[in-house]
């Protein structure tokens, strides 16, 4: 029929829906799902990556060459083969691991029926969550920019379903502009918001598996593992000047009992109120910031006279969380540095003394016969100090394997050895000449950081003494390592081991590099105080900062309401303030349009000026050269390249002229 | 900004003087406020009653309304579930992301807002079209600001959701449109309300506004399906040329008569209806045709006879007659070509309709 209605090029300007997203937006989506998985695949089972990386390629694939998705069937094959996958990996479909394996999966098999917008967004919600679920295991910096990276993909997906029709570049800058604007509503929520204390029903068992610390047992070996790891245990702010390095001793685990090789806490210990300690000298304040160690130790320089409220002292002075510590934990402490821990509990002095009846003959030997020969505990203290201190002992991160009389064999057969060796054959020593004698292990110095002067404490600090009970003095500090290798104290662990046995950034030379990772570590610490550390306390303490005596939950939420709605209230005027500061030009223009308008000769909103001018001069004949020019030189002064003040001023004359 | 003072009708009532106490005439204190709100704005809409809007139609602030989509809601509540386990597990940086998201959905509202707000509406032409068929009314959108609005969606009041026109239009610039309406009946049809809505940039919340530019599109009458002739040449009508006796074109199909040439009898109709019929073929001679509403058959009604017409002027302008048409109470003289086809069929679209 000859009546058929439009012609297609009569409505280009318009577009049929299509809901799925063309093959450049699908190939960002997913990448953007790829780096919220990234950190996962790092981690979790070999064969959770090789299936996304095989749905994804399939996924590539159907779009690219315009296939089928695959059936339900299918759909239903693959899910239960990746649900097989979880349960024979985690053996349970709870719990944390196997919970971002099974959201990850099924993530992936989304991505085989997704046919409308609608799953599109599904897709990317989820992307989010496993986004999220990243923080589970680390929440650096690097894992926060990640974070930051995934959400400006994905969110640029959303704007690819609205605008298919639009470069991926654009969208991305959306996506940009977006965050960047949702930026302030993040900070006021983030500080604002009310905090509260979590868990509200339990974190996960396995959610610090694998940190590095001091562990309940000494043994050779323990401590000088660690001496390997630069991660930081716990850093430290001190209110006035720092202590001397050699006065540093961060008193952690304390070991009683001995059976020929290990050291273990002990019954005695941890039972009962602690023993009355003197404190003299000067207080220490300073402000710890300790790492999860998944353990309930809180360390703190000897002595510690005030600590959090929360946490109990034990006779033998070591302080203990209520329960493991799987978050960053910040506290205040109060010490002094001098002390007299003079107790007197006959059980205890019997459990110090006490030594498996086998097993290391030389040593007990010689112990037995210094006490044969000296008068007193201090003198066969000094004697053994002395043994060590001029008996070719050296200190070293890598000591020779000890067999099964360790502390002979350490003693009179290798004396090279970390301080663990030092530490317990020296309190073998003691115990076997009847002076009660146990082990201490902890930190030892630490490192201030010059760009934010806080001291950090690693765990190549980790360290080992000893304490022996004299009748008069108490609980005394013991330090053979010191006695060994001075400079271990004094000048850290870099000074005393060769350089090669350190990790890199532990190494002096490459300095650097260690001031690069002073920087680093400054900056880490920030994001740790202000941004992880963020809790309840710190944001009491912020508030008050600011004014805001005693923050409730109604104080709080105003707030934050009234701040959020003015920054966004900021935020829509800046985007829908149009202050239109018209060009000269411009404005003389539409004046000699509008003129024309009410003339009958409206200018067409398709029209150009040339255009427009050449219609005026047909339609006004008398005029025809007038509006020519007038048209000419808007257009060249529009248009052109540069616009002199005297040809404005001509345009202005012509159309004021201009009589139709 | 002088198109929004025109467009929205509620500007136009006197405003509320600061500081007026709503005392005895609260009542006429109130009303103007009451006008000019959103809400009111939206009701108005929602009436059939609305009149149509001439000239130049921009999508003022208040014209703008704008409410969270469904995948906006789910976004909500999935933002509601990561801040509840950022709580529990004590995620810092799940609060970061979870703020950051929610920022990002905020901030979209705005963006949504403007990316609608402010545009100029101005109807164009429509071209006609026979009943059945979709009518397409050309809208030129002009963005009249110094930012890009992309996927901006045009549709038609109880269109399907197929009918929906998408359109971006850059800075400074007027895109034309057309949008699809159904044409159910001949005679004028009018434009009913369009909602111009848009998701960009997220899709999480939806910004519309309704428009109702003042055109019409001039429906035909559907040409029937029927095989039947058109009529045969009367001897009063002039320099009769004569019909349906060359041998060249397939024209028609007539009754039977017995002294008709079995080589012409339509045999796979007559099977068919079991009602014997002639086919009629045209010659080349030039031919001048009268189609007459009074002489159809009794038993037709008018839209019955009037497609029936509307089929004869089109086969008549494409065979290149020269025809006329009568109606009850009007005529079109002869003529033949595109230009009396559709004076014919206007006349035949309008026949019976108020022209208002």
């Amino acid at each position: 029929m000859n009546a058929i209605p439009p012609a297609p090029s009569q409505r280009s300007a318009g577009r049929t829906e299509n809901s799925t997203l063309p093959l450049a937006h699908l190939m960002l989506m997913l990448a953007g799902l790829a780096l919220a998985a990234a950190p996962h695949v790092a981690r979790a089972a070999w064969w959770m990556g090789v299936g996304m990386a095989a749905a994804f390629l399939w996924r590539l694939y159907i779009a690219w060459k315009d296939k089928a998705l695959p059936s339900r069937l299918i759909l239903v094959a693959m899910a239960a083969v990746a649900l097989t996958g979880v349960f024979l990996t985690f053996r349970t479909f709870i719990g944390r691991d196997a919970g971002v394996t099974l959201l990850t999966m099924l993530l992936a098999l989304k991505l085989m029926e997704m046919r409308a917008a609608r799953d599109v967004f599904v897709l990317i919600f989820g992307g989010y969550f496993v986004a999220l679920t990243n923080f589970f295991y680390s929440q650096t910096i690097m894992t926060g920019v990640l974070s930051l990276l995934t959400v400006l993909t994905l969110t640029s997906c959303l704007v690819s379903i609205q605008a298919p029709q639009r470069h991926i570049r654009a969208n991305l800058r959306t996506a940009g502009i977006l965050l960047a604007q949702a930026g302030p509503v993040m900070l006021l929520l983030f500080f604002l918001f009310p905090r509260v204390q979590g868990p509200l029903w339990g974190v996960p068992q396995d959610s610090a598996s694998g940190v590095t610390g001091l562990s309940d047992s000494m043994s050779p070996g323990t401590l000088s593992r660690l001496g390997q790891s630069d991660a930081i245990a716990f850093r430290v702010k001190f209110s006035g000047a720092p202590p001397q390095r050699g006065q540093m001793y961060w008193r952690g685990p304390v070991f009683w009992t001995f059976d020929g090789v290990t050291w273990r806490p002990g019954a005695l210990g941890l039972r009962g109120a602690p023993a009355t300690v003197e404190l003299l000298g000067e207080p220490i304040d300073y402000e710890v910031t300790l790492e999860a160690h998944d353990r309930q130790w809180i360390f703190g320089l000897e002595m510690p006279s005030r600590f959090p409220r929360n946490a109990r002292m034990t006779p033998d002075f070591q302080l203990l969380s209520p329960l493991p510590i799987r978050t960053r934990l910040r506290y205040d402490m109060r010490s002094y540095a001098s002390y007299r821990a003079a107790t007197d509990n006959p059980d205890e002095q019997r459990a110090a003394v006490a030594l498996p009846r086998l097993g290391n003959p030389r040593a007990r030997g010689l112990a037995e016969e210094w006490r044969r020969n000296l008068p007193g505990d201090e003198a066969i203290m000094r004697q053994a100090i002395d043994y060590f201190r001029n008996g070719g002992f050296s200190y070293t991160l890598q000591p020779p394997l000890l067999d099964r009389n360790p502390v002979d064999e350490f003693l009179f057969d290798t004396k090279q050895g970390f301080c663990e060796h030092f530490a317990s054959s020296f309190t073998y020593l003691m115990r076997a000449a009847g002076i009660p004698a146990r082990v201490v292990t902890g930190y030892q110095g630490g490192e201030i950081n010059p760009v934010d002067q806080y001291l950090e404490v690693r765990q190549a600090d980790a360290h080992a003494w000893s304490e022996v009970w004299l009748k008069d003095r108490g609980w005394t500090r013991v330090d053979p390592t010191a006695v060994v290798s001075p400079v271990r104290v004094d000048g850290g662990l870099s000074a005393a081991v060769p350089q090669n046995a350190l990790p890199l950034l532990m190494r002096e030379n490459f300095s650097w590099l260690r001031s690069w990772r002073n920087n680093w570590n400054a900056l880490t610490n920030q994001w740790n105080q202000w941004v992880l550390g963020y809790t309840p306390d710190r944001q009491r303490d912020l508030m008050s900062r600011l004014g805001v005596g005693q923050p409730d939950w109604g104080t709080l939420a105003h707030l934050l309401f009234w701040s959020v709605a003015s920054v966004i209230g900021l935020t829509a005027l800046w985007m829908l303030w149009r202050v239109r500061r018209k060009d000269p030009v411009q404005a003389i223009w539409e004046k000699f349009c509008a003129r024309m308008a009410r003339r009958g000769l409206p200018r067409q909103p398709d029209e150009g000026p040339l255009d427009y001018g050449s219609r005026l001069a047909a339609s006004l004949p008398q005029q025809a050269d007038g509006a020519r020019t007038i048209a000419t030189l808007y257009a060249d002064l529009r248009y052109g390249p540069n616009h002199p003040k005297e040809q404005v001023a001509l345009l202005r004359r012509l159309v004021a002229d201009f009589q139709p | 900004m002088s198109g929004s003072q025109r467009a929205g009708t509620a500007r136009d009532r006197p405003a509320l003087a600061p500081g007026a106490t709503p005392a005895p005439g609260w009542r006429r204190a109130l009303l103007p406020v009451l006008h000019r709100s959103q809400i009111y704005n939206f009701l108005h809409w929602s009436s059939r009653h609305r009149q149509p809007e001439s000239g130049t139609i921009v999508l003022g602030q208040r014209r703008v309304y704008i409410l969270p989509t469904r995948q906006g809601v789910a976004f909500a509540v999935s933002l509601l579930m990561m801040l509840i386990g950022s709580i529990n597990y004590n995620l810092s940086l799940g609060y970061v992301l979870t703020f950051l998201l929610a920022g990002i959905g905020v901030v979209s509202i705005l963006h949504a807002f403007r990316n609608l707000a402010h545009l100029a509406l101005t109807g164009r032409r429509v071209d006609a079209v026979f009943a059945n068929e979709i009518a397409w009314f050309q809208i030129d959108i002009e963005n009249r600001e110094t930012f890009d609005r992309f996927s901006i969606k045009l549709h038609g009041r109880d269109e399907p959701p197929a009918n929906t026109v998408t359109c971006d239009i850059p800075a400074g610039r007027v895109t034309a449109v057309s949008v699809p309406v159904r044409a159910t009946q001949r005679g004028w049809l009018q434009l009913d309300r369009v909602t111009v809505e848009t998701r960009f940039p997220i899709g999480l919340a939806r910004a519309w506004s309704y428009v109702k530019p003042d055109m019409r599109a001039l429906v035909y009458p559907r040409p029937d399906e029927s095989l039947l002739p058109m009529p045969r040449p009367r001897p009063d009508s002039g320099e009769t040329v004569s019909m349906g006796t060359g041998t060249d074109d397939f024209f028609g199909l007539r009754d039977y008569q017995p002294s008709d040439s079995p080589r012409h009898v339509a045999w796979k109709s007559a099977a068919r209806t079991e009602v014997p019929m002639t086919k009629v073929f045209s010659g080349r001679a030039s031919s001048e045709l009268w189609f007459d509403y009074s002489e159809l058959p009794d038993n037709m009604d008018r839209e019955a006879r009037l497609s029936r017409m509307a089929r004869w002027v089109i086969l008549a302008a494409r065979a290149g007659v020269r025809f006329g048409l009568r109606l009850p109470g009007s005529q079109v003289e002869l003529g033949d070509g595109d230009a009396q086809r559709d004076r014919c069929l206007r006349e035949l679209a309008l026949f019976g309709v108020d022209i208002g």
